[in-house]
């Protein structure tokens, strides 16, 4: 798959393949192509070249498959007038179809207590809260996690992490972006690797260790970043 | 489809421009009718009026309206919809919102005061007109993504179908006077809508005596119902083609 904006070539022939009950790390330094790698599996930015399958199906141009997703993304934007009750009342109102719906995520949060503040008046942890209730709301079969845990307060990452590991056990597929190593290595098995738009590695975290020789992720992914530097 | 629309239509009665772009159309109409004495006279002077102003105020309320809406777009892109019924959700909310002030504000003083087949016309003109420019100014939104040039454009289009087009037309009727150019002038109507829109309205007044050859050439063809079936015709065609245009940009683009 190939993605550029403009002469900004953001995606360099990245090829990939990830399966059920596992969480994906994507790492890699800014702008090295993670939120549009993220970003196009949705859908919202369409690739140049290459083709995007789930179930080995293609889902370019195609809708009806992003209710087995769920996303998550790195600043949630919300109409600034809506109240949070009212926000959570009209996805749910839209995807009618889905009977039944996990709250748990509202309840661990406290949301049912702020219902009433308007979107924009919120902070961007709690935002980032709404988000996370909103991703695992329909219990999507696919997780598109965009740096959940960046602004979020230590408790709440806790209960977003815990989370994560509960739906991996329920064989969900879970990707997240992150840059923050130890929490990867808490929820993750895979660290998949881009730099400059390109896949550096994709190995689980045992390998990495083995590889590397080093007890640390932190530690094993600078030594490789450093080799290849 | 229709769940989007109407969490559309909430956001924008909410935000009370709409109330109050009902409010100006009433009392302009009721001015107008009281102040003109007959009913044709009120017809006449609110024509020019709302030819003017509510593409203006379409054109900008709409364009302003999609980029404040980008975030409740981006939030649904992220479900099961497809994009094309976002937009035209957006669109429709938009374009119902507006002609549903029309016809309050000038449907109801046009019927009190006994305004007729061309109150009737008027109406239809106006709803139309309405639906063409949320369309440019959708058009003008999804060409770019910052919203000052966006806007930038609408009112640029505004000024060229209101202000511009007109001066351009008589410049040619001035510079080519020796030459017959009525079907050159019916040909330049259809290209902008708000030209057609005021030319049905006119031609059911009494006026067209004053507009000449072109005025009698036009009357003969717009005065049948046919004529009058062909000219809606061509503002549905002037709807469909922004709408179905930004439309396609809208569904092949980067969010």
């Amino acid at each position: 798959m190939c993605k550029s904006y403009g002469k900004l070539q953001v995606l360099r022939h990245v090829s990939v393949e990830f399966s059920r009950g596992n969480v994906i790390a994507v790492i890699g330094p800014n702008g090295a192509g993670k939120t549009t790698l993220s970003k196009a599996i949705l859908g919202m930015v369409l690739p140049d070249s290459g083709d995007i399958r789930i179930d080995g199906e293609s889902v370019l141009k195609k809708y009806a498959y992003r209710s087995q997703i769920g996303y998550m993304p790195q600043i949630g934007q919300y109409p600034e007038n809506m109240k949070i009750r009212q926000v959570l009342q009209m996805i749910r109102d839209i995807r009618k179809d889905v009977q039944e719906v996990d709250e748990e995520l509202i309840g661990l949060y406290g949301l049912k207590e702020m219902y009433e503040k308007r979107m924009g008046a919120l902070s961007g942890g709690t935002r980032q809260k709404v988000s996370a209730a909103l991703a695992f709301l329909f219990d999507p079969q696919v997780l598109i996690l965009d740096e959940p845990t960046a602004g979020l307060d230590p408790i709440a990452a806790e209960i977003l992490k815990g989370k994560i590991l509960k739906e991996k056990k329920k064989g969900k597929l879970i990707i997240i972006t992150s840059h923050i190593m130890s929490e990867i290595e808490e929820v993750a098995d895979e660290v998949l690797c881009m730099v400059d738009g390109q896949v550096k590695f994709y190995e689980t975290i045992p390998e990495l260790k083995a590889q590397t020789q080093e007890s640390r992720l932190s530690r094993a992914v600078a030594k490789i970043m450093n080799e290849e530097a | 489809m229709n769940k989007i629309i109407k969490y559309v239509l909430l956001d924008i009665v909410k935000s009370k421009i709409v109330i109050a772009y009902t409010l100006f159309l009433l009392l302009l109409s009721i001015g107008l009718f009281t102040l003109g004495g007959s009913a044709d006279k009120g017809i006449l002077s609110l024509l020019n009026l709302v030819l003017l102003t509510v593409p203006l105020i379409s054109i900008v309320f709409a364009t302003t309206h999609f980029y404040n809406s980008y975030e409740f777009m981006e939030l649904l892109v992220a479900q099961p919809i497809n994009r094309k019924k976002i937009f035209l959700s957006e669109y429709l909310g938009v374009a119902f919102s507006l002609s549903g002030a029309f016809i309050l504000g000038v449907g109801v003083p046009v019927l009190l005061f006994g305004g007729g087949l061309t109150g009737l016309y008027l109406l239809l003109t106006g709803v139309f007109i309405t639906f063409i420019f949320v369309g440019m100014a959708f058009l003008a939104s999804v060409s770019t993504r910052d919203k000052a040039k966006g806007i930038g454009i609408a009112l640029l289009l505004w000024f060229y179908f209101a202000l511009i087009y007109d001066g351009l037309v008589l410049f040619i009727l001035y510079v080519f006077a020796d030459y017959p150019l009525e079907y050159a002038t019916l040909a330049m109507t259809a290209l902008n809508p708000i030209d057609l829109g005021r030319i049905i309205v006119l031609l059911n007044l009494d006026v067209s005596a004053l507009m000449g050859y072109t005025g009698a050439l036009y009357k003969s063809i717009f005065g049948s119902l046919l004529g009058v079936g062909a000219a809606f015709g061509l503002l549905l065609l002037w709807v469909l083609l922004p709408v179905l245009s930004s439309r396609r940009i809208f569904s092949r683009r980067d969010l």
